[in-house]
């Protein structure tokens, strides 16, 4: 054990810093200014005092002490070096080999006599600064061998029993993080303290432009419920606190049962030598605290409501309710335009007034961010790139976009079902992505944003594209199309979205079970959305979902055509047109029409729904956007705009594709809503159906 | 993995408690024998954490503080500077340098061990 014995190496270090010593102080009898010899001296004994003290040579430590502080002071220029000094301090550096060799004799009196030669010496040099000093030295000295820490006051009985809230404010200088400082671990310490309620001040961060992002322009409000006593908090910002901002208030008591499991306080205090007082104070103490635990209230009334968390179906039932408020409004709002009393319309007015607002209300409750949803996504990630070995990076951009709550949850099994179809048929492995030139990490991006009444949502990759032909091959191989039957490159990606369908050669656990975005369709249509699919090949592809922002109620635009009313969703309206008959007679059997420059292909409600009635002579033509296309819908009148509360329809008319719901009107009728998107795919195909007889 | 911190020391005996004291909690420890050594072991690696005498030969430890932090790769690395001298001057000295904590001599090794772990990031 000897060559490790820490003791023996410092007897050795101590013989070689008393060397140091020597040879410093015989130097500097030689040459009194010569500073080196100084420092070097002053460090010797800075250091076997140190040392010592770590060692156990307490009286080598406090000795050592008075020289190191005379030689300060000749360091700090207070006191010159003298030859006396020299002498008294060689004297003295014997005596300190002799308490190294020998810590445990008895040199009190020898030591009494050095140190008054030591002291003489420097206050020969220092009449005015010396004087005092020595007597610092003299109080200073038991210092010296003591342990430094000293023990913490005691509590007082009473701060034992009892939790106590402090609101602790900090800042920490700018600089702090850079020196070594790590708020965050304060935070940590705080917490092994008591339970603590966090908040931050970020009001001090500068623009971007002039943050300097190694400074910390942050301040930290805490709530800490602790049995813990001030002292000890201040304990946690130990080295920071002379250059800090730390305000800590008290902030009231309660009883420590909830917090802490095991009191027991009276026996340990009883044998404890506690002064009278504190004893005195002992069997009442305890006692009085229970009735004030009763009176103190939990601590959750002290916490400021933020947010009150809701059962989701009794939003949905208020939003019945709100929606019945407005179809009834509708109607107040019909029967007062119709009749001559002023007053009622006033009122009339005001309830169409508020009633808007409490819909505006009520939809932004529903609202949540989609930010929420994508998070699930990055585990999902994660997992894809371990199942499928390729390198996947997630972004996610537009978190903030809120949408209906209920949307939200809908959403997540389709994004599922496409994000992972991005990883495994989207993205190459790295090897593949390095020999395209490619960087290694394959990258899916989900983004979001806010289009008038939708929210446009899209995950998109930069992998291989889709490859048509094999879609294409695919699909006849699954007998979803004829050979030889002409699909554009738009109809072959669709088939992605046909039952039954899948390009994975290989069956892999992740997609390629043939379920996937046929489901994907469904749900987003049960959502009055739609589904789109881009590819650019070797480039990468991307899904599009548009999704109304809410399902309960929409704008719509209330049209006639023959004698039934029809409600076209708000949101898809891009503009309305008037249709002469002439243009109608010019344009039959064509179906386009010019709208500045661009072909806009048009559909006859009336054809459609066979009202069978003759047209108006001023039909209208509303232009509506679905997906990247646009189409006109003859209607035969433009009625206005209508706050339409959506009723699903019956079970028996569920499979009618181009209705998406129903609405009441105003004077208690019923008028259809249009679902644009199911309606132009349906004429879409009647058309492709009358060619292909033709 | 372990923390790896530098003790910077001029007394062997020290740096002996020390690495005693600091790998047998688990540490793992590179030593130097003076400012200037700290200082050239510093650029060559960010370690999690320093631990330096003030007084030492060659270059000393407010002097190394100072060095230690213009480099870039030591920014915010802990400092925990050992002192026997209670005063505030030295620790604000010490503080203006760059240090993060101070250790006062004589100590031992549970003290030590709660500054380096109050020190280091959790």
């Amino acid at each position: 054990m000897s060559a490790l014995d820490p003791v023996e190496i410092f007897r050795v270090e101590a013989a070689e810093l008393l060397e140091q010593i020597e040879q410093g102080l015989l130097d500097l009898d030689q040459r009194l200014d010569d500073r080196e010899q100084i420092d070097s001296v002053f460090r010797g004994l800075h250091t076997l005092k140190g040392s010592g003290a770590m060692f156990g040579f307490d009286a080598l430590a406090a000795f050592t002490h008075h020289c190191e502080t005379a030689f300060d002071q000749v360091r700090k220029g207070h006191a010159p070096a003298t030859r006396e000094l020299v002498a008294a301090v060689l004297a003295a550096r014997d005596h300190m080999r002799a308490l190294v060799e020998d810590p445990s004799g008895d040199y009190a009196g020898q030591e009494t006599a050095l140190l008054s030669q030591l002291h003489a010496a420097i206050q020969v040099g220092a009449i005015q600064v010396g004087a005092t000093q020595a007597g610092a030295t003299r109080v200073d000295a038991p210092q010296a061998g003591a342990k430094p820490q000293a023990t913490p006051e005691p509590p007082p009985a009473t701060a034992d029993t009892a939790a106590r809230q402090w609101r602790i404010r900090f800042a920490l200088p700018p600089n702090a993080m850079v020196n070594g400082v790590n708020p965050l671990a304060y935070l940590d310490e705080l917490r092994e303290l008591g339970a603590c309620e966090v908040s931050i001040d970020d009001s001090a961060v500068p623009p971007l432009d002039q943050l300097d992002p190694t400074a910390l322009h942050l301040q930290w409000t805490v709530r800490l419920e602790t049995e813990h006593g001030r002292s000890e908090i201040e304990d946690v910002f130990l080295f920071v606190v002379d250059d800090m901002v730390l305000e800590i208030d008290e902030m009231g008591a309660w009883p420590l049962e909830a917090l802490s499991p095991a009191p027991a306080p009276v026996e340990s205090k009883a044998e404890a030598p506690a002064t009278p007082q504190q004893a005195a104070a002992q069997p009442t103490s305890p006692k009085t605290a229970a009735p004030q635990a009763a009176a103190t209230p939990p601590k959750t009334a002290r916490r400021s409501v933020e947010s009150v968390r809701v059962p989701a179906d009794r939003l949905d039932e208020l939003m019945d309710r709100v929606g019945e408020l407005v179809i009834a409004q509708s109607r107040l709002s019909q029967i007062a335009a119709a009749g001559l009393n002023e007053e009622l319309r006033a009122v009339s007015e005001e309830i169409e007034n508020l009633s808007n607002e409490l819909r505006g209300t009520m939809m932004v409750l529903r609202m949540v961010p989609v930010g929420t949803l994508f998070e699930r996504f990055r585990r999902l990630a994660h997992d894809l790139q371990r199942e499928t070995g390729k390198q996947i990076e997630l972004v996610t951009e537009g978190e903030s976009t809120e949408m209906d709550k209920t949307v939200i949850e809908r959403l997540a099994d389709p994004l599922v079902h496409i994000i992972r179809n991005s990883a495994d048929h989207g993205l190459e492995t790295p090897e593949e992505r390095q020999a395209a030139g490619k960087p290694p990490a394959g990258r899916i991006t989900l983004a979001a944003r806010q289009s008038g009444g939708e929210v446009i949502i899209s995950v998109s990759d930069d992998g291989r594209g889709i490859d048509c032909a094999r879609v294409r091959a695919k699909a006849e191989a699954n007998g979803l199309v004829a050979p030889g039957q002409v699909l554009s490159e738009k109809e072959a990606l669709h088939m992605i979205f046909q039952p039954g369908f899948s390009t994975a050669a290989k069956v892999t656990n992740l997609s390629g079970r043939g379920v996937g975005m046929d489901v994907v369709k469904k749900t987003i249509e049960s959502l009055r959305g739609a589904i789109d699919v881009e590819s650019w090949p070797g480039e990468g592809s991307e899904i599009g979902l548009r999704i109304p922002l809410t399902l309960a109620i929409i704008d719509g635009l209330l049209v006639r055509v023959g004698g039934a009313r029809y409600v076209i969703p708000l949101a898809a309206v891009e503009e309305c047109l008037e249709l002469s008959l002439e243009d109608d007679a010019k344009s039959r059997g064509r179906s386009l029409l010019s709208l500045r420059g661009s072909l806009v292909p048009f559909l006859r409600l009336r054809e459609i729904f066979q009202t069978g009635s003759p047209p108006d002579p001023h039909q209208k033509v509303v232009v509506v956007a679905t997906g990247a296309e646009r189409v006109g819908l003859v209607v035969d009148q433009i009625i206005g705009d209508h706050q339409t509360v959506i009723k699903s329809m019956s079970k028996l008319h569920e499979d009618v594709e181009t209705f998406s719901g129903a609405t009441i009107l105003g004077d208690g009728s019923v008028a259809l809503i249009l679902d644009i998107v199911n309606l132009v795919a349906v004429r879409q195909d009647q058309e492709a159906q009358m060619r292909a007889i033709a | 993995m372990s923390a790896n911190i530098l003790t910077v020391d001029d007394s062997a005996s020290l740096r002996m408690t020390t690495r005693l004291a600091l790998s047998g909690a688990g540490y793992a420890v590179t030593e130097a024998v003076d400012g200037l050594d700290g200082l050239e072991k510093a650029k060559t690696r960010r370690f999690d954490a320093i631990l330096t005498d003030i007084n030492m030969p060659r270059m000393d430890g407010l002097r190394m503080i100072e060095e230690l932090r213009r480099l870039p790769n030591q920014l915010g690395v802990p400092i925990v500077f050992l002192t026997t001298e209670s005063d505030p001057e030295m620790k604000a000295r010490a503080k203006a340098a760059g240090a993060t904590a101070w250790l006062t001599k004589p100590f031992d090794a549970a003290q030590l061990l709660k500054v380096m772990s109050k020190v280091l990031t959790k």
